[in-house]
């Protein structure tokens, strides 16, 4: 596998996330609509783009903490039962926030960013690239397989790396719900949502399903 | 079950929901005014006019128990599921939440598998609700962006306060008192809100005990009915300011508010002034931060022989025009009047919502002028022009009768045989009668009009 690969997928779930229209470029586009111009939606966006990376960040240094601290096998049995259990319980019961409203500023877009996130699992669908680190994500050259855990485990210990796999996504995320924002705000217009908002719940679950079972088998 | 795309009746502004395709459907509440141990119904009639059966009843679904006496209703979802903050666009807009005013039962009544026999599905007992709120006699519903919102009139005992809780609109679980900080407010009504502006507005009518037997000229005189406006920070639940409209101001009763949730402004009908019976109608508008109110219309009574009125009136020689409900068109741009004592209904242009011009006006019913309709224009009607809903495209209004039980028969005592009628509106408001519709209830007294797919009272919208 080339060492590009889990950069450029790290990226496109970033990507992937700032697509969906509840992870925040249409509460911009709104926001926008109601203050009347580009200014408006260009102020929701760094909220919204912090509270999803902060969301994230935690979930990496949950992952980063736990990797350094408990043993590999009966870690990844728990990650995986954590992304069933999430996956299912978002099958069941997927709620919205009840808290939020129109007029909204820094700190309630941070936390509505935040908590949205955080309710879709947006940072457990990393987790397989933060458990397959070693032989995925290390910048040098590819990594042979018949290279030993406890010999990569100093370089998958180094924050450094993981910060800088949150980065990534949070520009894939941050380009794309830029993009979609400005585009939907100036061009299309929100009538298209009637026909476009598909239903990424169910997605999202198969999304959170194929991560478990990675993080199971690879 | 949730749905692949959003249900295709949800709009992301009003503007959108104008171009809905016409309605084929109407549901109706109609309420058995007889103690016959029949029970109350939501009715349906055929309003696409090509079906051979335009303008007829053409199903009914009983409710469980007798002597709810259903009044108004709402969807569980509609457009403000799009809402950015609290997206759940892929609820259908598919159960109709159907209190009984009298009963404080809850029906949850399924349109879905057969549109014109829609089934109830689950009744909230009362006491469901007071476990979580002590509200009862339940009024309007909302589908708002956290929920469905309910308000109740007063307590299980009949007393203020009354307001707003809510119910959860996947499971139509009760879940709890709505306000969290409610200030002065103690009697409630009616409430929508300002989505745009996170602000919520309710009104006043009685207590209970005061409305139950009847409407009370003691109290009435005494300016004991509702004569406020409330405003509530939508988001954090707390109350922010009560206007009082004046002593003489009773009955502050349908809010609505400008459907564009860029525009801070609304309107609200008084249905009766003390100093000289007449009704007015209320222009709330958003004000340096806070709210404030100006009366911008007001229609008078009109003199009447002591013979041709009630016991109620004969004093006071004339009868009043008794505004009981307004509408208005999506595009905020016609308000809609019913003057149910007087049997008119009438429409305003309020494009500048501090001058509205009268654009139209037709008669039908009334105390005193009993006026017929075309298609049965030997045969008096009575009860005027009551509940008033306007088509999204806003160019078909439906209208029906009937008040409330025990008012009905103050004002109209030889009893209202209820009815709906129809009016076409042209672009500019002008008004006219549709000579062939004509829906006759028998023996039941209908009152709101919901109509399939959403109406002009039914959605709210987050985009301009």
């Amino acid at each position: 596998m080339s060492s590009w690969w889990p950069w450029m997928i790290l990226f496109g779930l970033g990507a992937y996330h700032g697509i969906n229209p509840a992870m925040g470029w249409l509460f911009a586009v709104a926001l926008g609509l109601q203050e009347g111009g580009r200014r408006g939606v260009l102020r929701a966006i760094p909220p919204i783009a912090l509270g999803h990376t902060l969301s994230i960040l935690g979930v990496a240094c949950l992952v980063w903490l736990a990797r350094t601290r408990l043993p590999e096998q009966p870690l990844r049995y728990g990650a995986a039962a954590v992304l069933f259990a999430f996956a299912l319980y978002r099958l069941v019961r997927s709620r919205h926030p009840t808290w939020v409203g129109m007029r909204v500023g820094f700190g309630d877009l941070t936390l509505w960013s935040f908590l949205m996130a955080s309710a879709h699992g947006a940072g457990l669908m990393l987790a397989p690239m933060l458990f397959l680190w070693p032989s995925g994500i290390h910048p040098d050259p590819p990594v042979h397989a018949a290279h030993t855990v406890a010999h990569l485990a100093p370089i998958a210990n180094h924050p450094l790396p993981w910060f800088a796999a949150v980065a990534v996504h949070a520009s894939g995320y941050l380009a794309f719900v830029l993009l979609t924002a400005l585009v939907v705000h100036e061009k299309v217009g929100v009538a298209f949502l009637r026909r476009a908002w598909f239903n990424l719940d169910r997605i999202w679950f198969a999304a959170l399903m194929v991560c478990g079972l990675t993080i199971l088998v690879v | 079950m949730p749905q692949w795309k959003p249900d295709p009746t949800f709009y992301p502004s009003p503007r959108m929901a104008m171009q809905a395709p016409p309605e084929t459907l109407a549901y109706l509440a109609v309420f058995n005014p007889q103690k016959d141990g029949r029970p109350d119904a939501i009715a349906v009639v055929d309003l696409a006019p090509s079906s051979p059966t335009y303008g007829q009843l053409v199903g009914k679904v009983d409710m469980p128990h007798p002597g709810d006496e259903l009044h108004h209703f709402g969807w569980n979802a509609c457009s403000s599921a799009l809402c950015p903050y609290a997206p759940h666009p892929h609820v259908e807009r598919r159960y109709l939440v159907v209190p009984g005013l009298r009963s404080s039962r809850i029906h949850i009544i399924d349109t879905k598998p057969d549109p014109r026999h829609p089934q109830v599905v689950k009744v909230i007992e009362p006491e469901e609700v007071l476990g979580r709120a002590r509200y009862s006699r339940f009024h309007t519903t909302h589908c708002g962006p956290e929920g469905i919102y309910v308000s109740g009139l007063g307590s299980p005992e009949g007393d203020a306060p009354g307001g707003v809780f809510l119910l959860d609109h996947d499971s139509f679980d009760v879940l709890g008192q709505w306000e969290v900080h409610r200030g002065p407010q103690g009697l409630a009504y009616d409430f929508w809100w300002h989505l745009g502006y996170d602000t919520m507005v309710t009104s006043e009518w009685g207590t209970p005990n005061m409305i139950e037997n009847g409407l009370n000229p003691d109290l009435l005189l005494s300016s004991k009915y509702g004569r406020h406006l409330h405003f509530w920070d939508l988001r954090r639940r707390r109350h922010l300011q009560a206007i009082d409209l004046g002593a003489e101001h009773q009955m502050v009763l349908e809010l609505r508010a400008a459907h564009d949730p860029t525009k801070p402004y609304g309107f609200v009908n008084v249905v009766v002034s003390l100093k000289d019976l007449s009704s007015s109608i209320w222009l709330w508008r958003r004000d340096n931060g806070g709210w404030s109110t100006r009366k911008i219309i007001e229609i008078p009574a009109e003199p009447a022989k002591p013979e041709q009125l009630p016991p109620l009136l004969q004093g006071f020689k004339a009868v009043p025009p008794l505004v009981t409900d307004i509408n208005l068109s999506l595009d905020d741009r016609l308000l809609y009047v019913s003057c149910w004592g007087t049997g008119e209904l009438r429409a305003y242009d309020v494009s500048d919502p501090y001058h509205p011009k009268l654009t139209g006006s037709v008669h039908l019913g009334g105390i005193v002028r009993r006026t017929p309709h075309p298609k049965k224009p030997s045969q008096p009607l009575n009860g005027g022009p009551q509940m008033v809903e306007v088509s999204r495209d806003g160019r078909r209004v439906y209208f029906t009768n009937s008040l409330y039980y025990s008012w009905d028969e103050q004002f109209y005592p030889d009893g209202v045989r209820s009815w709906m009628a129809k009016v076409d509106a042209d672009s500019a408001g002008h008004l006219t009668l549709d000579p062939n519709f004509l829906v006759e209830f028998d023996g039941y007294r209908s009152h709101q009009v919901r109509l399939e797919g959403g109406d002009c009272s039914s959605d709210s919208f987050c985009y301009p």
